[in-house]
């Protein structure tokens, strides 16, 4: 019987199976940030272990950095010139460098040409490849998959885990296949097509999957749009999510900086194109989708399978089958302050945020940047447009896009998470609205009492014009 | 580890479905460096409601939460488990768990319970009206029971944990140690992996 992708790489990496144990799986790449890795590092000292793997193992600082008066390599975490400013923040930060020169370990710090969101530098650098395990003490871990990889996101434990082994038990997941025909009309997404994934298998319906995206739509999809669907296997609750390695996949890599080269590179091709899912390999579950009906998608809840087009009305929940769906819709709307039958184009917004591991990319900058090229953002509205990495960045500036972003009035930062979690300085205020680019809508997310509505760059840049939910064909 | 046979507490039931990470401990409280120290970042912006079932008596010396479906989506953070378990809680049942936070839980020794939606329900119908229930979960015989105080089983559930997790979880035993067990044969792993994958050395 033939075996899944995911089945693939599994099976290639096991290092001891036994009757009644978890497989012990290889890790290729650990990546690690300061939010999830001081307590691994601590229990490490603890039990006097070592790293096993420093040089598999890259660190970034991305969560808690700021991305504003970032302006290089090299700013002190303390005193005068030191972008910095919460003290606690920058206990984390100095505990992951401590860390990394105490193990060993290659760190991007703020800053640096390499720094950025770890889901944004390791695959443009080539870290991040077909067949590979990858894991990182972060949930969205899932976007490598989009290289044809199996990612997964792990908690301290594993983190501490994999530092001192290289491996992590792991039970083997379900096969889950998302089958989306057609091809995405102009003017719809990657981002559209994953919230419209979500919006029809519900947050929970990837327990205990990998979900593997094919189908005729995934394959015109660039890298950048692999990458953001990936991105949110883990807002439908899979364990992972990946797409066959293709020839995007193979000229992607080519010439990153740590792709193979020469006989390594051959060698390399021929094991990716042996890993794509043989014809007769059962999946678990299957769902499909047609790319062709869709249109841009925006969530109107407090979780990111509330979503539905834009051109729809806030749902009533007076209508839902379910009483669960019906009592979690009606707490996000009270949340939202929002009145069923509003049409989602009315809802006003005053915050509107381009960046994160989902859409942080320099394709995804481009497209919003087309979108506000000769535009003003609307009164009242603040934009922030945050480039994953520092390398997204300086590719933005060669191109000329942060002086779209500048004179239509929008903020050019730094790379970091930013706005996409409030634990950095780049947060909203209890009641603030956004349009946002970013993979959750959760309560708080953006900073205490704030509101997010997930959109793609395209519908976040038309939004920021409008200062109302607008798709860009609306301007 | 503390090794997990069988606990008996009092339980409250947390009536809200889709409960994400970022609720159980939103991102403010995630710059700490240590374990420890996480209880009051528990539902930090839920608790501000007075009405909330953390602010009521009832919520004192709790060791069992009952959530509704799909508890623990979201973030990856530990710090959701260890949060839980500061505030003394040492199980949480719902009917189904996002699942790295599930696996955080077995890890750190919060066991995660998972339920039918109807037996979920009914616990927490039986918490409403009695909060003084007392609610078992035994991880020796996978169910859970429910009991007025000294009185005889009102309801009871089996529930659903693989072999080996629950052994390592009766055994109190790290992960890490079982693993270190299998180290030659990581290292003759190692020795066999193709020469062109990538290191994190820097490259020119
Ligand atoms: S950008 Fe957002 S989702 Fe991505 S790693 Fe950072 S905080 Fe997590």
């Amino acid at each position: 019987m033939g075996r899944t992708l995911a089945q693939k790489i599994w099976d290639s990496h096991v290092v001891h199976r036994a009757d009644g144990e978890p497989d012990l799986l290889y890790i290729d790449l650990h990546l690690i940030h300061e939010v999830t890795s001081a307590q691994a590092f601590d229990g490490l000292r603890l039990a006097g272990r070592g790293v096993r793997r420093p040089d598999l193992t890259v660190a970034t600082e991305d969560h808690n950095v700021p991305t504003l008066g970032v302006s290089g390599p090299g700013l002190p975490l303390t005193g005068p010139g030191s972008p910095v400013t919460d003290p606690v923040s920058r206990v984390q930060v100095e505990t992951l460098r401590k860390n990394c020169a105490e193990f060993g370990i290659r760190l991007f710090p703020m800053g640096d040409a390499g720094q950025g969101i770890v889901h944004v530098i390791s695959p443009q650098q080539g870290l991040t490849q077909p067949g590979m395990t990858i894991v990182c003490g972060d949930s969205h871990t899932s976007t490598h998959g989009a290289l044809g990889a199996l990612a997964f996101g792990i908690g301290t434990y594993e983190v501490e885990h994999v530092l001192a082994t290289q491996t992590l038990p792991q039970q083997p997941p379900a096969q889950m296949a998302v089958n989306v025909t057609g091809d995405l009309p102009y003017g719809v997404t990657a981002k559209d097509l994953i919230l419209a994934v979500i919006a029809k298998i519900g947050t929970g319906g990837g327990v205990g999957h990998v979900i593997e995206y094919r189908g005729e739509a995934l394959r015109n999809l660039s890298m950048a749009g692999r990458l953001t669907v990936c991105n949110m296997s883990i807002e439908a609750g899979a364990r992972a999510g990946l797409i066959a390695p293709d020839d995007t996949t193979f000229s992607y890599l080519e010439g990153r900086p740590h792709a193979p080269r020469g006989a390594g590179w051959e060698a390399a091709l021929d094991y990716w194109r042996s890993l794509p899912t043989d014809a007769d390999a059962p999946f678990d579950r299957e769902v499909t989708l047609d790319a062709a009906a869709l249109t841009p998608f925006v969530t109107w809840g407090t979780n990111p399978g509330q979503a539905a087009p834009l051109t729809s009305s806030v749902p009533d929940p007076d209508t839902m089958d379910d009483a669960g769906d019906r009592a979690t819709a009606l707490r996000a709307l009270t949340y939202m302050d929002l009145t069923p039958g509003t049409p989602l184009t009315d809802i006003q917004v005053n915050t509107v945020f381009v960046g994160s591991c989902t859409n942080g990319r320099l394709e995804d900058l481009r497209a919003a940047a087309d979108v506000l090229r000769g535009k003003k953002v609307a009164d009242g509205v603040r934009m922030l447009v945050v480039p994953g990495s520092m390398d997204v960045k300086a590719a933005a500036e060669r191109e000329g896009l942060d002086e779209v972003f500048t004179a239509a009035g929008a903020q050019w930062r730094s790379a970091g998470c930013s706005m996409c979690l409030g634990m950095n300085p780049d947060t909203m205020a209890p009641g603030e609205r956004s349009a946002s680019t970013s993979n959750r809508n959760f309560e708080g997310r953006q900073g205490k009492g704030s509101r997010t509505h997930l959109v793609s760059p395209q519908v976040a840049a038309a939004t920021a014009v409008t200062g109302r939910l607008t798709a860009p064909a609306d301007l | 580890m503390e090794p997990f046979t069988t606990h008996t507490g009092r339980a409250i039931p947390l009536r809200r479905s889709n409960v994400d990470t970022d609720q159980i401990i939103p991102a403010e409280y995630l710059k700490r460096v240590s374990r420890i120290g996480f209880a009051d970042g528990l539902f930090a912006a839920w608790r501000a409601d007075p009405g909330f079932i953390l602010n009521q008596p009832v919520a004192d010396g709790a060791t069992v939460l009952v959530a509704g479906p799909d508890f623990g989506i979201g973030s990856s953070r530990e710090h959701a488990v260890w949060a839980l378990s500061d505030y003394g809680f040492r199980a949480v049942i719902s009917a189904r768990f996002g699942d790295i936070f599930r696996n955080n839980a077995t890890k750190a020794g919060l066991l995660p319970v998972p339920v039918s939606p109807q037996f979920a329900e009914s616990l927490q119908d039986a918490l409403e009206v009695t909060p003084d229930t007392e609610v078992t979960v035994d991880l020796v015989a996978r169910e859970v029971r429910v009991a007025a105080p000294g009185g005889p089983v009102e309801l009871s559930a089996p529930f659903d944990i693989d072999d080996y997790t629950r052994w390592r979880l009766m055994e109190g035993l790290d992960d890490i140690s079982l693993t270190l067990r299998y180290a030659d044969e990581i290292t003759s792993f190692e020795e066999d992996r193709p020469h062109w994958l990538p290191t994190a050395d820097a490259v020119a």
